[in-house]
């Protein structure tokens, strides 16, 4: 399905709701769940990752300069990575959503 | 030329699925459907039907094997009964939304408690909101008719869906007919290839069973019913083609010495035939009576069952199963629906029975007849009868 769900009309429906795309979950924004999101303090940061591989979403990524950064699109603000985050850096805060 | 041979009901569907060539069987032994899965076993243990017999524990894992088996593009048969078909339920559904399409046949048993094998319709009842395209039979020639017809059917592109053939137990399972076994070539040149347009095959993967969030959940259910209700133009092609190759015919509204009648009788599955001797022996006797009976339960026939009873000033509805604490009958709840914004209708009048293998006699319906008439003309305090039970 090419169109965004809130456009999909019951003709557009495939045989038996069949998903002929592969991958298509990727266009699923699970980001509009969050109530809080988490943010980074670079001048913290000590590039270990552990916030990287804790994420259960995979939406955080390293960028160039090896610091990392979450992909808002995916990130469901759950807080394991400001959880993870080693206490002597505590890098990662999480602040409330603003309606 | 099909032969005319004398045979168990049971073993001449085992034969007929041989003929349509099925090639996945997976089913669980119940009574009275039994002899169905035992013939099925032995043909493709002896090498008669090249096919996969997969015995499962239940029937539960019988219908699922069978999603699996449609999934991938088999032409797929099974059969149950009573608590199996409960036992099924939650897997149903799942087959009609994801438009798998396959073929059973339900031999209608009664439900537990008290524990019975025997034959009413209340397994068919409680499954009649699962989506699949429901057909009930007569005689053991129709039985045979139809699962040709549901094959074709199931597998037709426009229509994608299981379909569900009722049977009454014993009254139809275990009878030894006479009937017409269509020849192989025969049944070659009704039924085409079954080809599933988007199996699940690792060249062009497609994902089935898929969540779906609110904002198209509605979207999905709409599609599946719209889906549902276009299946009837292609039933009812499909039994003109079966006539147009084997000169039997059927619609989903049968009516017998209807078309005068003050009073009618409807009924479903084999009773129908008991109940044509009862109008036989009344019309002799100058009674403007008349029978009515529902094949195909689903998608659910409104213009026929309207044009079928318009004329009629009582119309007595027999059902073999009972909604407890409701109106009484499924069947006559839904044919009131059907009717109750008709300017020009029958009285109707429900009556339950037949229950857990209970035999309605030619005269027991006689008095169906006779007791509908007296409670449309006096009323009744019960929006329900029950038939021939002791006071």
């Amino acid at each position: 399905m090419t169109k965004p769900e809130s456009e999909i009309t019951w003709k557009d429906v495939d045989i038996g709701g069949i998903v002929t795309e592969p991958g298509n979950a990727v266009q699923y924004k699970t980001g509009e769940w969050r109530s809080q999101r988490p943010i980074f303090d670079k001048d913290k940061c000590t590039k270990c990752g552990l916030c990287y591989l804790y994420c259960p979403e995979g939406c955080i990524y390293q960028t160039d300069d090896g610091y990392f950064e979450v992909d808002l699109f995916y990130c469901k603000g759950c807080g394991i990575c400001a959880n993870e985050c080693p206490p002597k850096a505590s890098a990662i805060t999480m602040v409330e959503e603003e309606e | 030329m099909a032969k005319r041979v004398g045979m168990e009901v049971s073993i001449a569907i085992g034969e007929v699925v041989k003929l349509a060539n099925a090639d996945v069987i997976a089913a669980y032994p119940i009574t009275p459907q039994t002899h169905i899965v035992e013939h099925l076993a032995e043909l493709v243990a002896d090498g008669e039907l090249d096919a996969q017999y997969i015995p499962v524990e239940s029937e539960h894992s019988a219908m699922s094997a069978c999603l699996g088996s449609a999934a991938v593009g088999a032409r797929t048969f099974t059969t149950t009964a009573g608590q199996g078909l409960e036992l099924m339920h939650e897997v149903l559904y799942i087959a009609s939304s994801m438009q798998l399409p396959l073929v059973m046949m339900v031999a209608n048993r009664a439900l537990s408690s008290p524990l019975s094998v025997w034959n009413d319709q209340s397994d068919a009842m409680a499954v009649r909101d699962t989506g699949w395209i429901q057909i009930f039979v007569e005689n053991g020639q129709e039985v045979v008719d139809n699962v040709l017809c549901a094959f074709h059917l199931a597998g037709d592109q426009r229509v994608l869906l299981p379909v569900m053939i009722h049977l009454d137990g014993f009254f139809l399972t275990h009878m030894v007919e006479p009937i017409l076994l269509p020849e192989q070539s025969e049944v070659d040149n009704f039924l085409p290839l079954h080809q599933y347009p988007l199996p699940l095959h690792p060249d062009k993967p497609v994902t089935m069973g898929t969540f779906a969030p609110p904002v198209v959940y509605s979207e999905i259910k709409k599609a599946q019913e719209m889906r549902l209700e276009a299946s009837k133009e292609v039933i009812l092609e499909c039994w003109k083609e079966f006539g147009n190759h084997f000169k039997r015919y059927y619609s989903p509204v049968e009516s017998y010495h209807s078309e005068d009648a003050d009073t009618l009788l409807l009924t479903l599955g084999s009773s129908s035939e008991t109940a044509m001797i009862a109008i036989d022996k009344m019309r002799g006797e100058g009674r403007k009576v008349g029978l009515v009976r529902i094949r195909l339960w689903r998608p659910f026939p409104f213009e026929e069952i309207r044009q079928a009873v318009k004329d009629a000033e009582v119309l007595i509805v027999l059902d073999k199963a009972i909604s407890f604490g409701g109106p009484g009958g499924v069947v006559c709840s839904e044919i009131r629906s059907a009717l109750y914004n008709q300017s020009k209708r029958p009285k109707v009048i429900s009556f339950v029975g037949g229950l857990g293998g209970r035999d309605i006699s030619p005269q027991g319906f006689e008095e169906i007849i006779n007791k509908g008439v007296e409670i449309s003309q006096k009323g009744s305090e019960r929006e329900f009868e029950m038939f021939g039970v002791r006071e």
